[in-house]
């Protein structure tokens, strides 16, 4: 054995483990394309709900999407609810059971386009759950077609040339929008290529569930992420993409908090 | 004096090779391997491990969460 | 007997709502249904027993905190009417797909489209055959009273909670607006969270080390398992066939001549059947209580008894389509009906059967 080998082995141990996947993720590999941003909030919700004790106390609501499977990597309590309607099914089970803790995961497409309503009216009437929306301005499920939240001038399937926003209409912030409702508490708007990012959605994330006990109204996490398949990039640069691209659209940071309204 | 070092494990069967740990790992210590794994995905090792601190940011971006960190203060 | 009240048949809906032990109603107002959420409202049920009541954004909303709420094992219903329950087609396609039990309550308005807010039972076929994608079916209950639009709103979450099934009320304008004495039952407590854990093992109610996480989803993605759970469905659906066939037989035992009618269409024949023996005529009426599962082995009984049938509908024909499986040639089976918001009378109903049935003979 040589002396690199022994040192290595001698900090593999279990008392200097600082890093390891949560037990509320299952051993499921997640089927989620390299590179993938799903990976990352999911594990973060779940170290969350993990770190503040509550998986007896928690459902959640996967959308229609890539992330329709979620279920199968969150070791919680879980429903799978149509395209869109994911925050109706939350008000549902929020309104029988106030106890609990519900959020919802939801991509773009499910969110702000054909769930709008539901986005809209659960975020009005300040129901205390948490949505978990994530942007990556694409539908990377059915392969990559405009979504509401497509950039100006961005492709995919159904925008080959760029879109065109005097045909297709207007990239939605639907985050902003929400954030002037009187029902929503917690808007923000964060991202997880970056490890100071991570750090700082996980924080949002604990946040929002604090301010769900509390009942305070809805919290609304953005997180905008990358979808290097259907960006048609290689991981790396895609998240170098979303950095130059998504970032200055999608500005990162807090909209709306209970203490700065 | 005392030094922070630190080694990742990755779970060579899970990863997918996707690297985006390694333009966020301060001290370029992560590579991704030549081989590949049963998936046919070339994942993602420690080249340089010397050089690690267990500073964590290869894990926290990590989509699979196929990396765990260890840390341990030593003296030089 | 229990207390007496004369009431809509909407407002019964809602009072048996809340005396069900009822956890939850979530609806969108629509003519000629709102009285159902409107006597909830002025009843405050959150203060009688805790019931949850919400007016949605809109009835696909509606369904889905159903769905929600139906997944915590939770007692839950909404209500709409025809344009209504058209919005409700997706919700209810995956609460029958996710096997959760709920009630809805169609009180139906003629159609297509806007159409009238004139009572109907054109959406039969909707009902009865699924309404929305895939391979399903609602249990539908068909009341033709005030009394029974009452009493099926426990019996019909009894039926969803023991199959884990959609429940549908198929009403009408007229049934939900006419006024009739009730007898009212007594107040039932809502179950508690404790007793929803040990009956419903299968509810979302967070998950605890004694178990493995609860999913409810219609998703599968594997086909062979898909098709097993359609097989499963399959198999539900004809136990319930088997076990829950319910109707009412008015002067079948020695009919010559059969109408078959359901709700509101019912009571017109009903009185149609008096007439016709007044006149000598042995004529007897079968009244479908459940429309799924279709009382069709009884009718092809009487197939062999009667000489002919008349199925009477405010619709373009759409049971008929069932009495006459049911009877499979035996017997010459006709359509009378009236639509667009017109109920038919007991006289051209009694004619038509005339005509059709005994006179063509």
């Amino acid at each position: 054995m040589d002396e690199q080998q022994a040192k290595t082995e001698d900090i593999i141990k279990k008392e200097n483990l600082v890093f390891d996947k949560t037990k509320l993720l299952t051993d499921k590999a997640f089927h989620y394309c390299p590179g993938c941003g799903h990976g990352v909030v999911h594990r973060l919700l779940m170290e969350v709900i993990e770190e503040l004790d509550i998986q007896e106390k928690t459902i959640g609501i996967a959308p229609v999407g890539c992330s329709v499977l979620a279920y199968h990597y969150m070791d919680i309590d879980m429903q799978e609810a149509a395209h869109g309607r994911a925050p109706a099914l939350a008000t549902g089970i929020k309104r029988t059971l106030p106890e609990k803790y519900v959020f919802t995961y939801q991509g773009d497409g499910d969110l702000a386009a054909i769930g709008t309503a539901e986005t809209i009216h659960s975020c009005n009437r300040g129901e205390n759950i948490t949505i978990i929306f994530i942007n990556n301005g694409i539908y990377g499920m059915t392969g990559g077609q405009m979504a509401p939240t497509t950039l100006e001038n961005m492709k995919s399937s159904t925008t080959p040339y760029g879109r065109n926003v005097k045909q297709m209409g207007n990239p939605l912030k639907i985050t902003e929008l929400v954030a002037q409702l009187p029902g929503t508490c917690f808007v923000t708007r964060q991202a997880v290529h970056k490890p100071a990012y991570v750090r700082k959605t996980k924080k949002a994330i604990k946040k929002a569930f604090k301010y769900q006990k509390q009942e305070m109204g809805l919290s609304f996490i953005e997180i905008v992420s990358n979808c290097n398949s259907g960006w048609k990039m290689t991981p790396n640069d895609a998240n170098k993409w979303l950095e130059n691209n998504m970032l200055p659209f999608y500005p990162l940071g807090d909209l709306k908090t209970p203490e700065k309204k | 004096m005392a030094k922070v070092t630190g080694r990742i494990v990755v779970d060579t069967e899970q990863c997918k090779g996707c690297g985006v740990c390694i333009p966020v790992c301060p001290f370029d210590v992560i590579e991704l391997a030549k081989e590949f794994n049963s998936k046919g995905f070339h994942y993602a090792y420690m080249k340089n491990p010397e050089a690690c601190t267990g500073c964590m940011n290869c894990a926290l971006v990590c989509p699979d969460a196929v990396i765990k960190v260890y840390r341990k203060k030593v003296r030089v | 007997m229990g207390e007496l009240r004369l009431m809509k048949g909407n407002e019964a809906i809602a009072e048996a709502a809340i005396r069900s032990g009822a956890d939850g109603y979530f609806g969108y107002p629509i003519t000629p249904q709102s009285e159902v959420i409107e006597h909830l409202a002025a009843q405050k049920p959150e203060e009688r027993t805790g019931m949850t009541l919400l007016q949605a954004e809109s009835e696909i909303a509606a369904i889905n905190m159903v769905y929600g709420a139906a997944g915590c094992g939770k007692k839950v219903m909404t209500s709409s009417s025809s344009p209504g329950i058209s919005l409700k087609q997706e919700g209810i396609t995956y609460i029958a797909g996710a096997e959760l039990p709920c009630l809805i309550l169609n009180v139906v308005r003629g159609g297509p489209g806007l159409g009238t807010i004139q009572p109907s039972q054109s959406d039969y076929f909707q009902s009865v055959k699924g309404g929305g994608h895939g391979d399903y079916h609602l249990i539908v209950l068909a009341p033709s009273s005030v009394q029974e639009m009452y009493d099926f709103v426990e019996l019909g979450f009894d039926l969803a909670f023991k199959y884990r099934n959609p429940t549908m009320i198929l009403s009408d304008g007229a049934i939900g607006q006419m006024m009739e004495k009730v007898e009212i039952g007594e107040q039932k407590p809502r179950l508690t969270e404790e007793q929803i854990k040990e009956k419903y093992p299968w509810a979302t109610t967070g998950k605890t080390k004694d178990r493995e996480k609860n999913v409810i989803t219609s998703l599968e993605l594997e086909p062979e398992k898909m098709e097993q759970f359609n097989r499963k469905l399959i198999e539900k659906y004809r136990k319930i066939e088997e076990n829950e066939v319910r109707y009412e037989e008015i002067q079948c035992e020695d009919a010559e001549y059969l109408m078959v009618a359901y709700g509101t269409s019912a009571r017109i024949c009903q009185k149609s059947v008096q007439i016709a023996r007044n006149e000598g005529l042995k004529v007897g009426l079968l009244r479908p209580i459940t429309l799924f599962p279709f009382p069709r082995k009884r009718i092809n009984e009487l197939a062999d008894q009667v000489k002919g049938m008349l199925s009477v509908e405010m619709s373009s024909g759409q049971m008929v389509e069932d009495v006459r499986l049911a009877v499979n040639g035996k017997v010459p089976v006709e359509y009378y009906g009236r639509m667009g918001g017109i109920v038919p009378s007991t006289e051209e109903a009694l004619k038509d059967l005339k005509q059709k049935i005994i006179g063509g003979k």
